[in-house]
């Protein structure tokens, strides 16, 4: 069978071959199928209005916007707005409600809680637990050891303002000397071990051997009465932790409470009410009071 | 190249397509038993797909009042007395069950009745067909139509004639949507264009699938696309009833004349005249003579057609007719034909159905209103609460299945000296909690039990928490553990 040269017909198919000859052996010239071919236009077609429309071209500091102004964040921005616009119909009685009134009222409650579940879980869960459990030197939420009160409105004002968020002029502020350093009132490294086994005894916890917890209790009455109270149960207007309950934020061996008054504590919680909107913080504190040790 | 070798390369590839299109298929009407029950059945399956979304059933005050209701945006299935809950979708499991051993049940006693008489596609293409009757004319005029040029004539029919299968597409789709929302409103919607997009989306799938499938596939969907002939050629034996062609009357085929001479003079001669009506009527174009084939679905028209043939020609009836592979044989060894529809298939197919239909039955009867879990809060699992104490944390859900609100009161035990509170529960005077929950609905609530140190331990122990519907009295219990230090 006799083969085809360069630009001949091939009677089979009906098609010339190229002008090209490689070896003796030439191509047919198959062109692209029509639909392709006119897809294929109308996708330059479509990515040169695209360019018009959208975002597209890399410039030197900047990149072509587009007449649209489309943005990817814009959309979400949009979004958002568009989320809050449709929560603003089922919240509009959370805003108008105090704490106290809505956690009187059932629906608003429920409403409360899953908006605050939310917002816990986003703002507070980094330091205070996915549960509010909390960890050494983070607040657990579910016990009763609440240093600045756990009723409604006392969650309320720590959350709105802090603690020791300088900042916000309202913060919670308190500071516990650190008696290791403190003027002509530095306790020697032998009194702390005193007064810290004390302290330890007010939580009926057991003390080391052969120390004087007497006088421990003498030092005690002497420099840590007067904001703790004779008893040591606290005083939750002053952020005084109560010392009798066996909880301790940051920890109740004699390695931690030693360090505690050696050098003090004083941790800070930023104050919420220049982040979150009123609502949030509102459904927090209901969430918060809600995790069992709300008062 | 000379002329011979581009010849003998045009018989290597002939550059023809290996494609060869569907012959059209024009069924010529036909009026006999069959055709009225299958008119008959027709309008029955219409007439319940488009009205029964309309059909009232009263629920009380709570609950949607629509008979056949399936409402996806609250997760309820209603149907007439029953409603489900999504947890309680194996209903529709049994339901499957029950469906496809109705099929198999079928097609062991009567063969493919469901394609013949009940199939969507049966029905739907029966009503096109009756349209493009009416505008078009029988089968020789719509031949004619089909090939004659166009003309203003062949416009307005063929105008007329998608006009109305549009119309009757759109009604379709119209109807499909209205199981899904309460149907007289969403119609009302629809028609004045208020209505959701997802609603005319979905109107104008059904629409383009009910006019492509019924007005051009036809026949071409039960040849090619559907499974099912190809199953119930596995299901199928030699006692089913199927529609069959009496080879043992009609061969051999004489035309009418030459029957009556060789029968004159003592030749064999069959019934078959060879008129082809059989074939004329057919819906999927096959011819019932060449036996059981897979494009048959079993309408049994070509029955009606070859009846009044044999009418016409003073010939007993039912040389086509519902018989069995095993009556077949046994008149060729001259035995007598027997139908035996009680046979260990259909016996096994019915005993399967009533376990499974019981089975649901039973579910129904014993149906609980009242459904709890309990989930622990894993974070803290427990809390240690003053010097004494410890509480752990619940999540509870309450399913209210009543169409009022209930208030369930809590019970606790299994824990010694344990108390509980939630916030989203109210104190009953003795300890218990009263939760109230809505009609029809859930509602999850945290639940806090504290207990002294010494009830529990590390490893747990066991707590069990009742509810009881303080107006039925129904209660139900869940149970989990107690952790502490």
């Amino acid at each position: 069978m006799a083969t085809l040269g360069p630009n001949q017909l091939d009677p089979i198919t009906g098609q010339t071959t190229t002008d090209h000859e490689w070896d003796g052996v030439c191509e047919l010239n198959t062109p692209l199928p029509r639909w392709w071919l006119w897809t294929f236009y109308a996708t330059i077609l479509f990515a040169i209005g695209y360019w018009v429309l959208y975002p597209a071209w890399p410039l030197l500091t900047t990149f072509s916007h587009g007449v649209l102004g489309f943005s990817s964040r814009g959309q979400v921005a949009e979004d958002i707005q568009a989320i809050h616009a449709l929560r603003a119909q089922t919240e509009a009685g959370l805003d108008k409600a105090s704490v106290t009134e809505i956690v009187a009222d059932k629906r608003l409650l429920s409403l409360a809680l899953a908006h605050g579940k939310a917002a816990f879980a986003a703002n507070c869960s980094p330091c205070h637990g996915a549960g509010g459990q909390g960890g050494k030197g983070y607040r657990n939420l579910t016990n009763e050891d609440w240093l600045w009160g756990g009723t409604l409105d006392d969650i309320l004002t720590t959350i709105t303002h802090g603690i020791r968020d300088y900042t916000d002029k309202d913060t919670r502020l308190s500071a516990m000397p650190a008696w290791g350093n403190n003027g002509s009132s530095t306790l020697k490294p032998e009194e702390i071990r005193e007064v810290a086994n004390y302290v330890r005894t007010l939580s009926k916890l057991p003390p080391e051997a052969g120390v004087d917890v007497d006088a421990g209790k003498q030092i005690f009455t002497d420099n840590c009465a007067v904001c703790h109270g004779d008893d040591g149960k606290g005083n939750t207007a002053l952020g005084c932790a109560n010392l009798t309950d066996g909880l301790q934020l940051y920890g109740g061996d004699m390695k931690d409470l030693t360090y505690t008054i050696t050098y003090a504590r004083n941790s800070t919680m930023p104050a919420w009410g220049a982040r979150l909107d009123p609502v949030t913080i509102k459904t927090l504190a209901v969430f918060v009071h809600s995790l069992g040790a709300g008062q | 190249m000379s002329h011979a070798e581009v010849e003998r390369a045009h018989e290597v590839f002939d550059g023809g397509p290996l494609y060869v299109a569907s012959p059209k298929v024009y069924p010529q009407s036909v009026s006999g038993t069959f055709r009225r029950l299958k008119w008959a059945l027709l309008v029955v399956c219409l007439g319940i797909y488009y009205f029964l979304p309309f059909v009232r059933w009263d629920r009380g005050p709570n609950q949607p009042h629509q008979a056949v209701l399936a409402d996806l945006a609250h997760s309820r299935f209603y149907f007439f007395f029953i409603e489900i809950w999504p947890q309680e979708v194996y209903y529709f499991t049994g339901l499957l069950i029950l469906a496809s051993l109705a099929l198999f049940l079928s097609n062991a006693l009567f063969g493919r009745v469901w394609c013949g008489y009940f199939c969507v596609q049966t029905v739907w293409t029966d009503l096109f067909l009756w349209v493009e009757r009416l505008v078009e004319g029988d089968r020789r005029d719509r031949m004619k139509l089909d090939a004659a040029p166009w003309s203003a004539d062949k416009i307005a029919k063929r105008v007329a004639k998608h006009g109305v299968w549009l119309a009757i597409a759109v009604c379709t789709g119209g109807a499909w949507v209205l199981y899904f929302a309460d149907a007289p409103t969403l119609l009302r919607d629809i028609v004045t264009f208020h209505a959701s997009l997802v609603a005319y989306v979905w109107i104008g799938i059904f629409t383009a699938t009910t006019y492509y499938l019924a007005g051009r596939l036809r026949e071409q969907v039960c040849i090619y696309m559907c499974p099912w002939p190809r199953i119930q050629a596995a299901l199928t034996d030699v006692d089913a009833l199927n529609v069959t062609y009496r080879r043992d009357r009609g061969e051999p085929r004489v035309s009418l004349k030459d029957g009556d001479n060789l029968r004159a003079a003592g030749q064999p001669a069959g019934d078959c005249i060879d008129c082809h009506q059989c074939v004329a009527v057919c819906p999927t174009g096959v011819d019932i003579r060449d036996g059981s084939q897979l494009g048959c679905i079993q309408c049994g028209l070509c029955i009606d057609a070859c009846d009044a043939v044999m009418a016409k020609v003073h010939r007993p009836t039912r040389l086509i007719s519902y018989d069995t592979d095993e009556n077949m044989r046994r008149r060729q060894r001259g035995e007598a034909p027997v139908y035996r529809l009680v046979r260990s298939r259909t016996v096994l197919y019915v005993v399967v159905m009533a376990i499974v239909g019981s089975l649901m039955v039973y579910r129904l009867m014993t149906r609980q209103h009242l459904e709890l879990s309990v989930l622990h809060v894993r974070a803290p699992m427990y809390t240690t609460s003053g010097q004494n104490a410890v509480r752990n944390g619940y999540a509870l859900r309450f399913s209210n299945k009543w169409s009022d609100a209930r208030q369930f009161a809590i019970d606790i035990s299994g824990v010694p000296g344990a108390t509980a509170k939630s916030e989203q529960a109210d104190a009953l005077p003795n300890g218990r909690l009263e939760v109230a929950v809505d009609p029809d609905s859930t509602q999850e609530i945290e639940f806090y039990v504290t207990a002294p140190r010494s009830s529990t331990n590390e490893a747990g122990v066991p707590i069990v928490m009742t509810a009881t519907d303080l107006e039925s009295g129904e209660s139900v219990s869940v149970s989990d553990h107690f952790f502490g230090p």
